[in-house]
């Protein structure tokens, strides 16, 4: 399984930054303050994650602050893969 | 910069005398125009506040995301201004020609829209989000002979410089090494030579300015033509609703793309002479509260969808930074909701004034002054000068009952009306009912003379404070290979006011699904800009026509909201 980090690195890449911008994205990057990924743009990259790892990002947890970094991301879909993973089966 | 202590609003003593004692030549005489002279914005922005014995006050405080910072004086503003005018001169553009600034908020952008004002030529700001589809649109339209732009958005513009003939030069601010092609050159404006003796071109009141695109429910985008002579009307405005005064720093959230950032982030205030900060990053609320403290911030001019954003990251970050700088805070971009308003003075001690205007109207024009009682939740007043109505939507006669929704319209006679819509004076002369200059928003007026706002009056989508036509978004959903047909419309949002919804028919042999969505939803942004994306996207069998096969938004939209679909004895039946 592809590290988390590295998945959302190379969608934050591939998606968000136009083909020749040499800029390189690493876990600490500022992609929202840093005016690389919008507050509009975070619908798609958000849509990405739950897709990606099935899980649902409340939308009182999609803040500007915890998308800002690559490394912020990971934090909130690991947690909420666990709370999920944790929930009672219904 | 030293700090700044914080000091009462000027009140506005009487609206009512205010009002019948105004006349625009108030602003003629402020700015020491005689008529006849000639009248360029470029040059009152700069050598006007020069001449007064302001040349060495910072008219311009720069910082971008990564800490990194520039001040420009009112002399430095004068002289690069005049380097790049010259530089654009010496390329052989002329006066008239369409320059398009295509820019982050960096300081080429303010200085370079000054620069094409002060050589003759007509300013085209772009917002730098917009995708290579929603660029060529808008310098096709235009002709555009130049564009000012940075490394990061040369990809885009070289896909769209294909089919652009009219587009001479492309000038990149910051090209450092890069490798680039036929017709591009750097423009690097530290190295530019400002010349001795520069003469600004002689432009009169009417002559050509700045020209804004904004969006539609039909056809292409529209770009706004204004004149010189809207310094006028820009000027008051920012004076006496914006409050600014000469010691004041002055924080416009606005990008210059849009007709705020230009009226209000370059023209309003240093007309005034006032220093402005400029943040060149993304959203961050702690961000800007620390921009706020370092920059002792005295006037703050925003938006309701930031505000939103602030209310929701709490009123405990707010109490870790010293804002006590802030002594008048105004909004625009959208209606400003009471909770807004009420949580502000929480906040900040300080109620947000609305304030409401569009690019067509290129200033203010109904508003809360300084001082007046603030109904919240209301747009205000009418500014001054302008004579605001709401018209009856069927006999175009203003309505006299209190209450009553109606259209809001305008009496044409302030400075900065637009002039026309370029290419298209059809669409300019359809702007027009009964002699009245007509908005496309709905409101109603209370016994006091407050407006109300009720929404607009067309499929125009209002996201975040920002325009978006829904005839661009759906022609580009038609370029996806898996669409057959479709519908964008405003869905409510409880941050941005509304978002788009796209409703998508899929041609036979491609199936709904997640992938399929999230990959029209990137298409649209690359293509277009992140504001045009369609945050939803429902797929459907068929979309909801008249007879005559006209897509029924009206009726989408209306069950987004919640309310009555009306009229639907044109509906096609499916």
């Amino acid at each position: 399984m592809d590290d988390l980090e590295q998945v959302i690195r190379a969608y934050v890449a591939k998606e968000y930054l136009e083909e020749g911008d040499d800029r390189t994205i690493d876990d600490h990057t500022p992609l929202i303050s840093g005016g690389i990924v919008d507050s509009f743009s975070m619908v798609s990259l958000k849509r990405f994650l739950e897709r990606r790892y099935g899980i649902e990002i409340p939308d009182a947890e999609a803040t500007p602050d915890a998308f800002d970094t690559v490394s912020r991301i990971a934090a909130l879909v690991t947690r909420l893969r666990a709370r999920s993973t944790a929930a009672p089966a219904s | 910069m030293p700090s700044t202590a914080p000091s009462p609003v000027s009140p506005v003593a009487d609206w009512t005398e205010h009002a019948r004692d105004f006349d625009w030549s108030i602003a003629e005489r402020e700015l020491d125009h005689r008529p006849g002279e000639p009248l360029n914005i470029g040059w009152h922005c700069t050598d006007r506040i020069c001449h007064r014995g302001h040349a060495r006050r910072p008219a311009l405080v720069w910082e971008d995301h990564q800490g990194h910072g520039r001040t420009y004086t009112f002399e430095g503003l004068r002289l690069r201004s005049n380097a790049i005018a010259q530089f654009l001169r010496s390329l052989g553009l002329g006066p008239g020609e369409r320059i398009c600034l295509y820019l982050d908020r960096v300081p080429e952008l303010y200085i370079g829209f000054l620069g094409i004002l002060k050589m003759g030529g007509i300013a085209q700001p772009l917002f730098s989000a917009f995708g290579d589809e929603a660029l060529w649109t808008r310098l096709a339209d235009a002709q555009t002979a130049a564009i000012l732009t940075q490394r990061k958005h040369l990809p885009k513009v070289r896909k769209a410089r294909d089919r652009l003939p009219a587009l001479r030069h492309v000038l990149v601010v910051d090209a450092g090494d890069a490798v680039l092609r036929e017709g591009e050159r750097p423009l690097a404006l530290e190295s530019l030579r400002s010349p001795e003796g520069f003469e600004v071109h002689h432009t009169e009141p009417e002559t050509p300015s700045v020209l804004h695109y904004t969006s539609g429910t039909t056809g292409n985008p529209k770009g706004a033509l204004h004149v010189h002579g809207a310094l006028l009307a820009q000027y008051l405005t920012a004076k006496w609703v914006l409050d600014l005064r000469p010691d004041d720093v002055y924080w416009c959230n606005a990008d210059p793309g849009w007709v705020t950032g230009t009226s209000y982030g370059i023209i309003g205030p240093w007309a005034n002479g006032v220093t402005q900060v400029v943040l060149d990053a993304g959203f961050s609320a702690a961000r800007w509260y620390d921009f706020i403290q370092r920059h002792h911030v005295t006037v703050w001019y925003s938006a309701p969808t930031a505000i939103r954003l602030l209310m929701r990251e709490g009123m405990d970050l707010v109490r870790r930074y010293d804002l006590s700088s802030l002594r008048h805070l105004c909004s625009v971009g959208e209606p400003l909701n009471a909770e807004a308003v009420h949580w502000s003075r929480q906040a900040f001690g300080l109620p947000f004034h609305d304030t409401y205007w569009q690019t067509e109207t290129g200033s203010i024009v109904i508003t809360n002054l300084p001082g007046m009682p603030i109904k919240p939740g209301s747009m205000g007043r009418p500014f001054p000068g302008i004579r605001a109505v709401v018209l009856d939507p069927a006999t175009a006669q203003p309505i006299e009952e209190p209450g009553r929704v109606g259209l809001i319209a305008l009496g044409p006679g302030w400075p900065s009306l637009m002039r026309t819509y370029w290419n298209n004076a059809a669409a300019y002369g359809a702007k027009f009912r009964n002699g009245w200059y007509v908005c496309g928003d709905r409101a109603s007026v209370d016994p006091d003379g407050y407006f109300w706002f009720v929404g607009r009056d067309d499929d125009v989508i209002n996201t975040g404070g920002h325009l978006v036509g829904p005839f661009e978004i759906e022609s580009a959903l038609l370029e996806h290979p898996a669409v057959a047909e479709s519908a964008a419309v405003a869905k409510p949002d409880p941050i941005n006011l509304e978002v788009v919804k796209a409703f998508v028919a899929l041609k036979p042999g491609y199936a709904p699904g997640p992938d399929l969505e999230l990959e029209i939803m990137n298409t649209i942004r690359r293509r277009l800009s992140p504001l045009a994306m369609p945050q939803e996207i429902a797929f459907v069998d068929v979309l909801p026509k008249t007879r005559s096969g006209k897509i029924l938004r009206r009726v989408l939209r209306a069950r987004e909201f919640g309310e009555p679909v009306g009229d639907l004895s044109t509906l096609m039946e499916e």
